[in-house]
């Protein structure tokens, strides 16, 4: 069951997963000129697509664990979940300066200065622009892939920054944000637990 | 869906046939909204029948009124913060439905010669029921204006006769988790009941009532039926829905934000364009019905209500006492 799914994941095309993965956004924006996002489409549309972002972020953090515990190997979609995460960034940030903030710098500045979900927000955004910067083939060539891997383990603060972003810009403690942190926390600590696991069996090389 | 459209008209049709003489006209009909001039043809038409209370009411009410025109009742009905039934906007409107809001009573005690349990209608009269129509913000940064049925609220304490030393009002929400499925399970959002607080002085404004419908029909069990407070010039959650119990006290009482989050939201919470939330600027709002494009509006002090309520807060430290 597992080397047939393997078997069938390897011939599928990753190309088309772009389209599908832009879908979602167009089809918010479309709905949201339509005068179907409902009561405040601007908060509707800016949370939708950072939303996504974090779910691509996600599941691109998963791949690794599915791989190890369930055999399961999605590394070739991996740079595509990577860049969606970045996409979606991008179009959550844009609604933010052009929709919500209407390009008023003056406050822009000040959100990003004064508010710290807002800040948090902001320096999760910024580490994802080096990774998708290096996605493409060549770079990784360039760089080298201890280089390249140790750059890209951005991922992990970023996709951590994103949930508590998530978390703090809300009133009280609904259960939405607490359980996308919760599941974070949980790939960042399985990766940790895996780290120092290796370090105990490989003490020579550190 | 169908079934609660159907439980809302036949409530609808009672509160007309148990408050026969609460004429038709007196209450505007939804359509007349969009139209502000055929709300001036009904108050002529009122004139014209010789029905002064009713005009002197609609004057008074019309007094405290904004002209802006109201937020779309789909809106106002489907985009609701009313945590008791749920934290996203639309689980009001989803779980209300089945919520018993009759028979009600409300208990008024504390500082009062005359405490006691009361009945709604023995408290809010149909028969006073006015018009205003109001601007309301939420903390959150949007805004709407909202077409309300309702009493003052000054009135209704009056009749309790507020005792000499009494400097507060304290209103407790139901607690009822059979019916109101944010009160039960795993995730507790705030402590129940939920529970708010104004000055004496703020409670007994001209424009702090007490509603019971609002676009002409009885309340929402979503905004709060069948009784809650709406005090416009403050951050919506002052406004406490689905009210049970009204206490006058001497020493200011609790208030369910602001012992959720002390820092971000004080007793008073006026709406105040220059104090910011914590967390975000409270200069603009979002005015809910808007498109993806249109421009947000700057808040006003006090929420557009400076010229009536200012007086309340002269010489405060409106930055210390948010």
């Amino acid at each position: 069951m597992r080397d047939w799914l393997n078997t069938a994941l390897r011939r599928l095309p990753v190309w088309p997963f772009y389209w599908l993965g832009a879908l979602p956004a167009a089809w918010y924006f479309w709905n949201g000129l339509q005068g179907r996002l409902g009561a405040d489409p601007v908060k509707a549309l800016e949370h939708e697509y950072g939303l996504i972002a974090l779910q691509f972020l996600i599941a691109a953090l998963c791949v690794t664990p599915l791989r190890e515990i369930a055999g399961i190997n999605l590394l070739r979609f991996r740079r595509m979940l990577g860049l969606m995460a970045f996409s979606y960034a991008c179009l959550h940030l844009a609604v933010w300066l052009g929709l919500d903030r209407q390009f008023d710098w003056p406050r822009i500045v000040a959100d990003l200065t004064k508010r710290p979900y807002i800040i948090l927000g902001m320096a999760a955004f910024l580490m994802l622009v080096p990774l998708a910067w290096t996605s493409r083939d060549a770079a990784l060539r360039r760089m080298g892939p201890v280089a390249w891997r140790r750059l890209h383990r951005l991922a992990y603060p970023a996709t951590a920054l994103a949930a508590i972003h998530f978390v703090w810009l809300v009133k009280a403690w609904p259960p939405e944000p607490l359980l996308y942190a919760a599941g974070v926390a949980a790939l960042l600590g399985w990766r940790a637990l895996r780290g120092r696991r290796r370090r105990a069996r490989r003490p020579a090389l550190g | 869906m169908g079934s609660r459209k159907d439980h809302q008209r036949r409530e609808t049709a009672m509160h007309v046939r148990e408050k026969p003489k609460f004429g038709e006209s007196e209450i505007t009909p939804k359509s007349a909204w969009l139209d502000r001039r055929s709300l001036m043809r009904g108050a002529a038409g009122l004139a014209a029948v010789g029905l002064l209370p009713a005009t002197a009411r609609r004057a008074s009410a019309a007094r405290y009124s904004t002209d802006a025109p109201p937020t779309a009742y789909e809106y106002v009905t489907t985009y609701n913060n009313f945590y008791e039934f749920g934290t996203g906007k639309s689980d009001p409107a989803k779980h209300a439905g089945q919520l018993t809001t009759s028979p009600w009573s409300v208990v008024i005690d504390g500082m009062v010669a005359r405490p006691g349990t009361y009945a709604l209608e023995d408290l809010v009269g149909p028969r006073t029921v006015e018009e205003r129509i109001y601007r309301l913000r939420c903390v959150e940064g949007w805004s709407m204006v909202i077409p309300w049925l309702g009493v003052p609220l000054a009135g209704v304490l009056k009749r309790a006769e507020p005792a000499p030393g009494a400097k507060y009002v304290a209103f407790e929400t139901l607690v009822r988790p059979a019916e109101m499925p944010g009160q039960s399970g795993i995730f507790q959002v705030l402590d129940w009941p939920y529970v708010e607080g104004l000055r004496l002085d703020e409670a007994m404004h001209p424009l702090t009532i007490l509603a019971t419908g609002l676009y002409g029909e009885p309340l929402p069990n979503q905004n709060g039926a069948p009784v809650r407070l709406v005090v416009p010039w403050k951050y919506g959650y002052k406004s406490i829905k689905s009210i049970v119990r009204i206490t006058l006290t001497e020493k200011q009482p609790p208030t369910t934000w602001n012992i959720q989050n002390p820092r971000e939201y004080g007793f008073y919470s006026n709406v105040n364009p220059e104090v910011d939330h914590p967390r975000w600027s409270q200069a603009t709002e979002r005015v809910i019905g808007g498109s993806l494009l249109s421009p947000q509006r700057d808040t006003e002090m006090f929420n557009g209500y400076a010229g009536e309520v200012a007086g309340l807060y002269a010489g405060m430290d409106l930055r210390k006492f948010h």
